[in-house]
């Protein structure tokens, strides 16, 4: 039972770390919290869930389509809601604001376009079938799950650390307007930061609507409080971080509901979070960075 | 209030129509109250209520009316407010005199609305209001709706004597009034039915991942798991039950959260097997329910629901203690409300000496099979 519930808290674990990682890649790059992530998670579930349904596309197309799509929408939404801010070098505070303010009204849109019921992907775009070994069960849906996190993890690191791209990214993140200086095109790098935030959201929606084949306007909401508490966990902007807090999240959780009390499943995981606030606020991973004068 | 007054000018044109329809009632109608949610987002049940008493209505009067006049009903809107709904009441009883209401829809309206009548000794007659504590009103309240408490102990005891459930796990959404109380009472049901409880797990009405405490309940090898959540996280379960490999024999039995056709939608294989109880089902085949499946359908075109049900049970229900109370007077009718016997759609039915439906013997339990529910064999 005990490896059976690490794969659970794995598999939960995976979802939360991919749900993180375009989150906290938003907030190191781009210096914002953009609320309207999770609606990326919601609207990344609803392409796949129209291109499967109605364009008739296998899983293995309509997931990567539901990212570039996604990826996309990010793009002007954020090009939209925040260039303005950004040329006018506005607090961060009143991107929080604006961002809040452009959640409730994508996910109000999104509700009367789509209502609150609850749709399921067609029952045949994805074999449930499952292997067992020795007790031990996986299910092909879980097993794709796990390979795209591993797939987009492996990715990201290779475009943040090995190319010329990354090392801009990189740039921008540390000091945007040195990085400028030094020939960055800062309004590209934005855009494309938002497009692999937004694309990455946008997959994490699509895995999750097909592990628990339910999917409406609001759950994106409902991953967001995780997903804050897994970049916090993590250190805000730390990529590294985000990934390890998020299977750290997902096998506490687990282990919590396994063999303590499924009640209190959920304190566990904000009660690390209050905890880190208090004794590591640069996150459980993170170094702390001395700033020299 | 332009609505309100087209809906009475409605109501007195069908009046109108009725009389003249029964040509051998010459006497002025008996005219009772209703009050239902007629319009706004939550007026599918109260349409459907109202549609069951319109046809029971016309049945009524076709065999002769009561007291040699015929039977009318004047309805009032309530829109799913609870100060509309003691508006309406306190105009029934002012106005137009009425010697019985019939509803509210809402549990919640029936506690805003039934302290009025009681209060004026008018009987009031709820059919779709489920929640503990509505007949505690007071002595005036009565309701033919079965309460959640006692579908679920027929649901359980059904899988105890029928498919030899002997121990089983319970899960429950702890974060939402309805399935809390939908688990207070399979635990005592459980309890009193002597079916032994392996694990108790809880979850939140949003989750969506329930395989920690589902791997949990798989090793302690329960004959069946008893959920009390909504059609979401419900369909959840289900889903992850699927997911986890579990024995096809190990059922999910349901509260009235699961009696919904959505979970087999959602959940679609991994749904089959649920079984929950329910007062009413339209594949019931005794030939009154028959009867009225068909004569509904031909009247409004579609499917009755179970409030379409109860509110077709309920009229007669009243009819007779109106003919047996000899006079529409209020005080009498309430009486012989308490000793009204007779069988309908839903089975045989009387009422307690607290003014609830005595009998249980018309609850069905019916199992999901191939997203579709059917009666358990």
């Amino acid at each position: 039972m005990l490896v059976q519930q690490l794969l659970n808290g794995l598999l939960s674990g995976a979802v939360y770390a991919l749900f993180a990682l375009g989150f906290t890649l938003m907030f190191g790059v781009l210096g914002v919290i953009n609320l309207t992530y999770g609606f990326y998670f919601s609207t990344g579930a609803f392409v796949a869930l129209y291109a499967t349904q109605y364009l008739h596309m296998p899983i293995f197309v309509a997931l990567p389509f539901a990212a570039v799509i996604t990826g996309i929408v990010a793009v002007i939404i954020d090009d939209l809601l925040l260039g303005p801010l950004r040329r006018a070098k506005a607090p961060e505070l009143s991107s929080l604001m604006v961002t809040l303010g452009a959640t409730l009204l994508l996910y109000s849109l999104m509700t009367a376009c789509f209502t609150t019921d609850i749709r399921r992907f067609p029952p045949a775009v994805f074999n449930g079938g499952a292997f067992e070994i020795e007790g031990l069960r996986i299910t092909l849906s879980q097993i794709l799950i796990v390979v795209t996190v591993a797939i987009i993890v492996g990715g990201l690191a290779y475009l943040l650390q090995r190319t010329k791209l990354g090392l801009a990214i990189r740039a921008i993140a540390e000091n945007g307007d040195a990085a400028q200086l030094m020939g960055v095109n800062a309004g590209g790098i934005v855009r494309i930061v938002s497009f692999i935030s937004g694309a990455l959201g946008g997959a994490a929606g699509v895995l999750i609507g097909l592990n628990y084949n339910a999917i409406q306007p609001y759950m994106g909401e409902m991953m967001m409080l995780k997903g804050f508490a897994v970049i916090i966990l993590g250190g805000l902007g730390d990529i590294r971080g985000a990934v390890l807090a998020g299977f750290l999240l997902g096998i506490l959780e687990t282990l919590t509901a396994g063999y303590v009390a499924s009640s209190i499943k959920d304190a566990v995981g904000f009660l690390l979070l209050v905890l880190t606030l208090w004794f590591r606020p640069v996150g459980l991973f993170g170094r702390v960075v001395a700033k020299r004068a | 209030m332009i609505a309100r007054r087209q809906f009475n000018l409605l109501t007195a044109a069908a009046f109108g129509a009725l009389s003249f329809a029964a040509p051998g009632l010459a006497a002025d109608p008996v005219t009772i109250g209703a009050v239902e949610i007629l319009t706004g987002p939550n007026n599918k049940y109260g349409l459907a209520i109202k549609n069951g008493f319109d046809l029971a209505l016309e049945e009524v009067n076709k065999a002769g009316g009561v007291l040699g006049a015929p039977l009318s009903i004047a309805y009032e809107d309530t829109a799913g407010n609870k100060d509309q709904a003691i508006n309406a009441v306190r105009n029934l009883i002012g106005t137009k005199n009425v010697p019985l209401i019939l509803g509210p829809t809402l549990s919640n309206e029936m506690f805003a609305a039934g302290p009025v009548a009681n209060q004026r000794k008018i009987p009031i007659v709820g059919t779709s209001t489920t929640a503990n504590g509505i007949t505690a009103i007071g002595p005036y309240v009565f309701r033919t709706s079965l309460p959640e408490a006692d579908v679920v102990p027929v649901t359980l005891k059904t899988a105890r004597d029928k498919l030899g459930v002997k121990k089983v796990a319970v899960m429950y959404g702890n974060d939402d009034a309805f399935t809390k109380s939908g688990y207070d009472v399979m635990k005592a049901a459980l309890e009193k039915l002597g079916i032994e409880t392996v694990a108790t797990e809880t979850f939140g009405g949003k989750d969506t991942d329930f395989s920690a405490q589902l791997t949990k309940i798989k090793a302690l090898n329960p004959d069946a798991i008893v959920v009390s959540a909504l059609v979401e996280a419900g369909s959840g379960i289900l889903l992850a039950k699927k997911a986890l490999g579990f024995p096809a024999k190990v059922r999910v039995i349901g509260g009235n959260g699961l009696n919904a056709p959505k979970i087999g939608e959602i959940a679609g294989d991994a749904a089959d097997g649920t079984i929950v109880g329910s007062p009413w089902f339209i594949g019931k085949p005794d030939p009154a329910n028959q009867r009225f499946v068909t004569t509904y359908k031909a009247k409004y075109g579609a499917d009755p629901d179970q409030f379409a049900a109860q509110a077709y049970d309920t009229l007669f229900i009243v009819a007779d203690a109106i003919k047996a109370a000899g006079a529409a007077d209020p005080e009498k009718i309430k009486d012989a409300l308490g000793k009204v016997k007779r069988t309908g759609v839903l089975g045989s039915f009387a009422f307690t000496a607290d003014r609830d439906p005595a009998d249980t013997t018309g609850v069905v339990v019916i199992e999901m099979k191939d997203g579709r529910f059917g009666l358990l064999p």
